[in-house]
């Protein structure tokens, strides 16, 4: 078991983890989740005493990492693949770990024969591949059969086949008891590996709870209705009649309507009541991703934005040569061409960037753009409809 | 299995969330593999494969044994061959030269023992595996010191014996052998676990021996260069006497005739200044993280 209190790591100006409180308890996988410069490894090294926590405390079964007994033999971490000397062979780096931990030294070959790397062991480990050097950095941390674990991007440059291994090993090691803390990235992975979750932002906790519950805390769960193609008025008088209703609606690329606000039942009745037929009517369950990234966007560092390529636009084309013309305004605003739509969470105030590359920030209590649904005032270029769209319920 | 009693925390009942997995054991997994706390003997055994198992440490250690010897058999070898009058001294201080430029090496490897691990993050795992800091310098440097004292002592003693062997000076009295032999190899290991220490403060390889070899050379050339000036004398003298080349030549002789340290003193010297050094290297490796 691991627990913080009161965690905090100062750099400077500059804190890197901010009053941390959280128990990791055996027999789970505990996803260790935040944006890039969340404090997650620094969390995590403060875990085994490698960094000194500016104020708080983190104890391992009890103990500071430090004062406990047979350190080694209690807690395995992974904490950077390329924590090697390239100059060494992989089984002799694993026999100085296992020598200093008063380990046999048959555990190496084990742990080698556990991790695949058995036919390299003997290879400077300058020449591993990304995968390789996460291969014997996770044999490293199995190497003492420790009761805790922690593994910090494990999966990173790992083949399908090792991905699949580690996801099967996580879940074996907690199965048998132990202590599992595993950050990562991937989202997919940590919804199939962990059952519990502790999600970090800026260095502070913003959520502990089960994947379960975490997904549904956060959920933008939507349905996707889909009228016949044929007829646009179709679609624009159920859009009208599920707004009426107090659902908001969205328009997909693909003319299918998102419709949050609403459930399925209600939403087949006033399609029947509008007499408009349905070709699709589907729920659509948030997956972990979308969960944490609307949980996570607020507490984003490094954002990235789109390529605009400003300044390299090609010669102007005339009036119809360049982007297509519309034809007048849109009836429902567009889902928002981003590659991942996040609405933000309930209640948050969030930064927003404006297509002109201001930014402001909207308070959901304060709806800033036009309402949803099918008014016709709305500007084609601008998807500003999309807060009051989703926070309006 | 003989797991050491770890008290189980009293803090159980606050438990913040109840869905612990069905059937999962509350706390604990009891390892196969027999426990039993690991010692500074291991940490030895586990430097000493460390330090074998990098080639660094062979090429490194390779030129110094072949400057000591090389130098020393060339410069006993044209003293033979001019028949240039060296009886009436003994032979041993010709070693020096050999010794001076093979503390090079000493003091590269050395500091790469320690930031090699800061380098490559290597110490992260290393103090994951033993958080004693005090244990892993400890062994760092004891694998080090007798690294370097067993293999110049066998150089040393071997270059003497050529020298005498060569050259018919005046037999060398127990005190001289004792001194440029054990002396000069305990004088050269402990200046690799100076060096080892400047590593562990340093903590990059590249400013640490460039730290290293200015501490060894700057004082008797700045020494050099205060020679015109009168006003200077006692600083000038100071850094002559207490340079470490001057330490490891006194170690032989007293060439300068100067009143600085002499014979065991210039050993006794240096094995304080790197205990200085030492504690600050592990106070550094305790306070800052890693």
């Amino acid at each position: 078991m691991i627990e913080a209190v009161g965690l905090t790591k100062r750099y400077g100006a500059q804190t890197a983890v901010d009053n941390l409180s959280f128990q990791v308890r055996p027999g789970h996988v505990t996803g260790f989740l935040g944006p890039n410069g969340s404090g997650k490894s620094t969390t995590m090294r403060m875990i085994v005493g490698l960094d000194n926590p500016t104020a708080g405390r983190v104890t391992v079964g009890g103990h500071p990492f430090r004062l406990l007994p047979n350190a080694p033999r209690q807690v395995g971490a992974l904490l950077d693949a390329k924590a090697v000397h390239g100059g060494r062979s992989a089984r002799n780096h694993l026999l100085s770990l296992a020598q200093l931990s008063g380990i046999p030294a048959t555990r190496v070959d084990e742990v080698l024969g556990v991790v695949g790397l058995r036919d390299v062991a003997k290879k400077r480990t300058k020449g591993f591949s990304l995968g390789m050097g996460q291969r014997l950095g996770i044999a490293a941390a199995l190497l003492g059969d420790p009761q805790v674990l922690l593994f910090d991007e494990p999966v990173n440059g790992l083949d399908p086949e090792g991905i699949l291994w580690v996801r099967n090993l996580m879940k074996q090691l907690a199965a048998e008891g132990r202590t599992v803390l595993v950050s990562s990235h991937l989202m997919s992975e940590m919804a199939l590996t962990a059952d519990h979750l502790i999600v970090i932002g800026r260095g502070r906790l913003l959520a502990d709870m089960s994947v379960k519950d975490f997904i549904s805390a956060n959920s933008a769960d939507f349905a996707r209705v889909r009228t016949p193609g044929t007829d646009p008025r179709e679609r624009e008088k159920l859009t009208s009649s599920l707004t009426e209703a107090g659902g908001q609606v969205l328009s997909e690329p693909d003319g299918a309507l998102r419709v949050t606000g609403l459930p399925l039942p209600r939403i087949s009745d006033l399609a029947h009541a509008a007499d408009v037929r349905l070709w699709e009517l589907s729920p659509h369950q948030a997956s972990l991703e979308e969960a944490y990234m609307r949980l996570t966007q607020s507490a984003v560092d490094y954002r990235s934005t789109a390529d605009e390529l400003a300044g390299f636009e090609p010669p102007d084309l005339g009036p119809y040569g360049g982007v297509p013309q519309g034809y007048g305004p849109a009836p429902v605003p567009d889902v928002p061409h981003e590659a991942f739509f996040a609405p933000p969470p309930p209640g948050a105030v969030v930064p927003r960037r404006y297509p002109d590359g201001t930014t402001g920030t909207t308070g959901t209590s304060a709806p800033a753009a036009a309402p949803a649904g099918p008014t016709a005032d709305g500007d084609p270029t601008r998807h500003d409809g999309r807060d009051s769209n989703e926070d309006a319920r | 299995m003989t797991t050491p009693p770890i008290p189980s925390t009293p803090s159980t009942p606050s438990i913040p969330y109840q869905q612990r997995a069905e059937g999962a054991p509350a706390d604990g997994y009891t390892s196969p593999i027999p426990v039993r706390r690991a010692h500074f003997g291991d940490a030895l055994l586990a430097e000493w494969t460390k330090i074998r198992s990098v080639r660094s440490t062979l090429w490194t250690l390779g030129v110094m044994v072949a400057l000591m010897l090389g130098l020393g058999l060339f410069i006993a070898l044209s003293l033979a061959w001019t028949d240039s009058g060296y009886p009436e001294q003994t032979v041993l201080p010709l070693g020096f030269f050999g010794v001076m430029l093979s503390s090079i090496c000493v003091i590269t490897l050395g500091v790469i023992t320690m930031t090699s691990e800061f380098g490559t993050g290597l110490v992260r795992t290393t103090l994951t595996a033993c958080p004693s800091r005090t244990r892993v310098l400890g062994a760092k440097s004891v694998v080090y010191f007798a690294l370097v004292f067993v293999i110049s002592l066998m150089t040393t003693t071997l270059v003497g014996a050529l020298q005498t062997s060569i050259l018919n000076g005046p037999p060398p009295t127990g005190n001289e052998w004792l001194q440029a032999t054990v002396g000069v190899s305990l004088f050269l290991a402990t200046l690799g676990l100076f060096a080892l220490a400047i590593g562990t403060l340093i903590r990059h390889s590249a400013g640490a021996v460039t730290i290293m070899i200015g501490l060894v050379l700057l004082p008797p050339v700045l020494g050099l260069f205060m020679a015109g000036s009168p006003w200077l004398g006692p600083v000038r003298d100071f850094l002559y006497q207490y340079s470490i080349p001057m330490l490891l030549v006194s170690l032989y002789e007293n060439p300068t005739g100067l009143p600085g340290p002499s014979g065991w003193w210039s050993l006794w010297l240096m094995i304080a200044a790197t205990a200085a050094a030492m504690a600050g290297a592990l106070w550094s490796l305790h306070r800052r993280d890693a």
